[in-house]
């Protein structure tokens, strides 16, 4: 056995750095910060990548497949007898490959802030709200049991909120992250509901025994029901809700285009690589019990996955913000994660879409980082996030332009870069298993062609813009970051994760199917060439198609009018159906009896205060009629 | 004299030093080292009882001492402490001393103010210590009167109406109360001995059903009245909004524990089968507690009422807890209590320090304090998260300890209620962020608010040993929750026996 307990430092060192970095925030010079956290998480990034080393090719022979282990973890508090919380860090092939995919993005993002946020009020507390971050989205990836993982959730949950207000006197930056924290919290509203329930009848958090496929919960489930239904599938779809939420699902989806108000270092780290996908690793944390034990709540996953992949890519042809482009993108690409989940089986081969999805996320996270960062290099440049003031830019920024092209090519599917493959494997894992699925990714992919290149073609080539100061390429510590990811979008497709991270853990063999694989590119190509007539140069063909399709027009610029649609619950039935009445109630009826309780006192003794008034002869006069009655009173019931 | 008396006697010390200071500024440092010696007690206490289970003591109460007080009547003064009363003596001294120094400045008959809050805490720490009815009843009495005065002279608004509201509020289940435990003491010679008020021989004392019917509702009730149980809670928000603020912090944070812990200590604790039998009723009552307290706090525009209305719901949970009567809801509700009580004597803290500035406490004129204090600032974000139940703080592991609790009860009734309870994190994060999204962020409202100054040393201190407490209970809970744990065997024991009959 290899001693992995090192890796608890991968944990404590960003929780360090941020109790460092914050207390000492004002004190220390800025900069300082923005080193120390960097090179801090340099170090952890080493970690990680030994980590991973050590596990995925260092096991001990003869082993043939990966095993979770947990080096280490201390009981953080009992429940009951039975039902405990660890706090641990388990490594299995899902959990390294997270630890690998969080910490090289956040070095990216650690390195490419040094440049971005030069000069920016609250540079030291932002350094100290990423080692929050980097530490809270670790401590989630390396959870040994699913009340751990709810506690990192809600700590990654904060870390994205205080970034996303991190320009807290900007009104549009804090209601974006209010509304971020209150969706999300709503979502995890089902988590937590999920967990009790799920505790309830496994009598344990931890995932070791939760997962075992002949472990107690997946061999024997429940005989439990709740309104017709079994408690597990409630227990799974509800924990699948909170998932959705944070993986910005539809219809949980709403605040991921608004968290673009954060910096945009923020949103590639939090809102595109990592914190996003954590709804996507969660169902792939707890797969086994959806695939064996509730397999309806698995379709539910894959149907919200197809969904969300479309409705989102439709959005993102008319946007014309570019980071909310990207937004929908994301939640485009996670709904192919999702719906790759929703497709697979377990073990060996049939564990395809599991493979796959896994696999995307971890492309996903390389091309989507660099493409936000190239968009954050572009905003600097320009000082605006809109691509209609965009154009021609290709000649001011020539490294953002290359790897951002790199970037766009992967998205699109094109080989050989990652994407290509990572996206293949879903599809090929969505054809053999629901072919009305496989039908609306193809459409994507062609989608997803066409919105990325007329992202690429608005901002890079097309009409040449006039801009005030002559935009220039951004200083080293910005396009370095780039480079190195552009490096890894073009070859991370080459891992063989089909021998590392697989559903069980054993290793499998992949076929290329060129059915599917050379017809996907075909629609990419189509996706690409008509973004190129359209925007290439400046034309009046989109325009033209607006008009014409004006209603379908609208409503995707309008994306869907979901917004609107929360905004009336929440505004109209929850503040003014719900809470007004409450406060109403509390005031007009609830004190006001108790007003009146005291008020009906009053009048009483106001009455009868009149008795004593300390006139002798009225007491004396009361005092002889009291005698009299009770004397008769007495006569009469005594001879009667 | 024994240990815990001193609990009593230290401030009542205090109390006459203080009746020998000359000026506000001897006042106050006589105040903050009575009380500091008070916390180091109560931390020495913390120790001594771990160390003496440590030894192997497994009496029900550790550092007990009887001595008749009322021999007629077999009144005692009879003092001992558990696991629970040792937590709560810990809330207690942490908040009287942050109290202290958040009442730096009172300067206004400083004397009489600070010998008002210190009579107060007195009767707080002589009710925690207590283990006979009476004497029990006496410090409560104690601890509940000096509100008046504290209100109604150092208060603001409209105070006397307060000030008046809430005593009267509170004195009407004094009486209820009363008549509870005296009806208690006449039903305490059933299994054959001589009446008593000492709870620990009530409590192996079988009372009557149709007594326990009587009287349950009335002990349960009578202290659910200072823990703000619906709908008896609106001396709550009117008396917070109007009370200086050491006093918001110590009703809110201390007093109103009282209510919870006399509810399951007195009420849970001797009437076990009353309570099986009528929980469903204070469970719905609390249920909604819960739920409309949140929802009460969206629409208000008062930072104290917004404070008060989330204490009703925070409250509520603690006594919703109880009533779940297993062990681990129980555990939550003592944590919850813990939790509460220093989250909300942070609020009320930082309400009084905004307020002692810009004068308003309406959130609508208040506008980006993060800018121009920022440690106050922070200090408020983060009495916001604890109170959203961010991990890490205490307010998570006590809401979670009560859901996780409450939702092994084996009915499904107490389940769906459960789920209805938890449904208020959301609610709580609503009224939480709309509060920090106003306030602290966005833009100053007022340019005059550019020209104050940030959180003085006194209120570092006070706010800073809070953000301590909060921080260290969220992170570490484990010794607590052990040490609740151990001392909830009895009243679990007699709940489940309830069962059984």
């Amino acid at each position: 056995m290899i001693d992995f307990s090192y890796t608890v430092l991968i944990l404590l060192i960003p929780l360090f750095m941020f109790l460092l970095i914050g207390l000492t925030s004002g004190k220390m010079k800025p900069a300082l910060s923005g080193y120390i956290g960097t090179l801090a998480m340099s170090v952890v990034t080493l970690l990680s990548y030994y980590t991973a080393y050590q596990y995925f090719f260092n096991r001990p022979a003869g082993t043939e497949i990966f095993e979770k282990i947990v080096p280490f973890h201390t009981v953080w508090v009992h429940f009951t007898d039975t039902l405990y919380v660890d706090l641990g860090v388990l490594l299995d092939p899902i959990s390294v490959m997270m630890l690998v995919v969080i910490t090289t993005v956040s070095l990216m993002v650690h390195i490419y802030s040094i440049g971005y946020m030069h000069g920016e009020k609250g540079y030291s507390r932002f350094y100290a709200f990423l080692s929050l971050f980097s530490f809270s989205m670790l401590g989630l990836v390396v959870a040994t049991n699913i009340f751990q993982m709810y506690m990192f959730w809600e700590l990654v949950g904060v870390s994205s909120y205080l970034l996303i207000s991190f320009y807290y006197e900007k009104p549009t930056a804090v209601s974006a992250g209010k509304k971020a924290f209150i969706v999300t919290r709503f979502a995890d509203l089902g988590f937590l509901i999920g967990i009790l329930i799920l505790s309830y009848i496994s009598g344990t958090f931890n995932f070791v025994e939760l997962t075992d496929p002949q472990g107690a919960l997946i061999t024997q489930g429940t005989s439990l029901t709740f309104m017709g239904i079994s408690a597990l599938t409630w227990a799974l779809t509800l924990i699948f809700m909170g998932g959705a939420g944070k993986s910005a699902m539809f219809p949980l989806h709403i605040w991921l285009p608004d968290a673009m108000e954060g910096p945009t270092p923020v949103s590639a780290l939090i809102h595109a690589a990592t914190m996003v996908v954590a709804g996507v690793y969660l169902v792939a944390r707890l797969f086994p019990i959806y695939y064996f034990v509730v397999p309806d709540a698995l379709t539910i996953v894959a149907y919200v996955g197809g969904f969300t992949s479309l409705f989102a890519a439709v959005i993102a042809c008319t946007q014309t913000d570019i980071k909310r482009v990207l937004a929908f993108s994301t939640m485009s690409q996670i709904g192919y994660m999702m719906l790759a989940l929703g497709v697979s089986g377990y073990g060996g081969e049939h564990g395809l879409g599991y493979m796959a999805s896994m696999f995307h996320l971890f492309t996903h996270a390389m091309f989507k980082a660099l493409l936000f960062l190239g968009a954050g290099a572009i905003i600097h440049a320009v000082h605006t996030n809109d691509m209609n003031h965009m154009g021609g830019l290709r000649k001011y920024l020539p490294i953002t332009h290359i790897t951002f092209l790199i970037a766009t090519l992967t998205i699109s599917g094109m080989p050989p870069f990652s994407a290509y493959f990572s996206k293949d494997e879903i599809l090929v894992a969505a054809f053999e298993h629901d072919k009305f699925l496989f039908f609306i990714e193809y459409a994507v992919s062609g989608i997803t062609a066409f919105y990325m290149f007329r992202l690429y073609f608005n901002v890079f080539w097309g009409k040449s813009t006039h801009y005030h100061h002559t935009p220039h390429e951004s200083p080293l510590t910005m396009t370095v970051p780039l480079m190195i990811l552009a490096v890894a979008s073009m070859f991370t497709g080459f891992i063989p994760f089909n021998d590392l991270v697989t559903s069980n853990g054993a290793a499998f063999e992949l076929h290329t199917d060129w059915s599917v694989a050379i017809p996907s590119v075909a629609i990419g190509l189509v996706g690409i060439a008509v973004a190129w007539i359209f925007y290439k140069k400046q034309s009046a063909i989109p325009d033209k198609l607006a008009v014409t399709f004006k209603y379908p027009y609208k409503w995707s610029f309008n994306k869907f009018y979901i917004d609107e649609v929360y905004l009336f619950v929440t505004k109209k039935i929850i503040f003014n159906r719900i809470s007004a009445p409450v406060a109403w109630f509390d005031r007009h009826v609830v004190d006001a009896s108790m007003n009146g309780i005291s008020w009906v006192t009053n009048a009483i003794s106001d009455q009868i205060k009149g008795l004593q008034s300390g006139q002798l002869q009225k007491y004396g006069f009361v005092f002889v009629s009291g005698v009299l009655i009770l004397t008769f009173a007495f006569v009469y019931f005594l001879f009667n | 004299m024994d240990f815990l008396t001193l609990f009593v006697v230290v401030p009542v010390l205090t109390i006459f030093a203080i009746v020998f200071t000359k000026n506000m500024k001897q006042t106050r440092l006589v105040s903050a080292i009575g009380m500091g010696v008070q916390l180091i007690l109560a931390i020495a206490l913390v120790f001594m009882y771990l160390a003496e289970r440590e030894a192997g003591n497994t009496a029900e109460m550790v550092f007990s001492h009887s001595y008749v007080w009322f021999e007629s009547l077999n009144i005692q003064y009879i003092i001992g402490v558990d696991g629970i009363s040792v937590a709560m003596i810990l809330l207690a001294a942490i908040v009287v001393l942050t109290g202290i120094f958040a009442s730096w400045q009172v300067d206004f008959l400083p004397r009489e103010f600070f010998i008002s809050l210190i009579f107060l805490s007195a009767g707080v720490f002589g009710f925690f210590i207590s283990l006979d009815l009476f004497t029990m009843f006496l410090f409560y009495e104690v601890a509940v009167i000096p509100m008046y005065l504290l209100i109604g002279i150092w208060g603001t608004g409209p105070k006397e109406y307060s000030a008046m509201k809430l005593t009267l509020m509170l004195m009407g289940a004094s009486a209820l109360l009363l008549v509870g435990l005296l009806g208690i003491y006449f039903n305490s010679n059933a299994g054959g001995g001589d009446l008593t008020f000492n709870i620990l021989e009530i409590a192996k004392v079988n009372i009557p059903m149709s007594a326990q019917r009587m009287f349950f509702p009335m002990t349960f009730i009578g202290f659910g009245v200072l823990g703000a149980l619906f709908p008896f809670h609106t001396w709550s928000p009117d008396g917070h909004a109007s009370a200086p603020t050491a006093v918001s912090m110590l009703h809110a944070g201390v007093l109103m524990k009282l209510g919870g812990y006399g509810a399951f200590r007195v009420a849970m604790y001797l009437m076990p089968d009353a309570a099986q039998e009528m929980a469903w009723i204070f469970l719905i009552l609390t249920g909604i507690s819960v739920v409309y307290g949140a929802f009460g706090a969206i629409f208000q525009k008062d930072l104290k009422y917004i404070n008060a209305y989330s204490s009703v719901s925070h409250c509520g949970l603690v006594l919703f807890a109880i009533l779940m009567m297993n062990k681990t809801a129980l555990n939550g509700a003592i944590l919850q209590m813990i939790s509460h009580g220093l989250m909300t004597a942070l609020f009320f803290a930082l309400i009084g320090m905004i307020y002692g500035r810009t004068h308003t406490r309406m959130i609508n004129q208040l506008g980006g304090l993060m800018k121009i204090m920022p440690v106050l600032s922070v200090s408020y974000v983060i009495a916001g998260l604890a109170s959203l139940g961010l991990p890490g703080l205490s307010g998570f592991i006590a809401e979670m300890t009560i859901f996780f609790g409450a939702f092994q009860h084996p009915d499904v009734f107490h389940r769906v209620l459960t789920i209805t309870a938890a449904a208020s994190i959301v609610i709580t994060a609503v009224y939480i962020l709309r509060v920090v999204g106003q306030i602290l962020y966005g833009p100053v409202t007022n340019e005059h608010y550019l020209k104050l100054d940030d959180a003085h040393w006194y209120e570092r201190v006070s706010t800073g040993v809070l953000i301590v407490a909060i921080a260290g209970i969220g992170i570490a809970p484990l010794w607590l929750s052990d040490m609740i744990n151990d001392s909830l065997n009895p009243i679990v024991h007699q709940l489940m026996q309830a069962i059984v009959k």
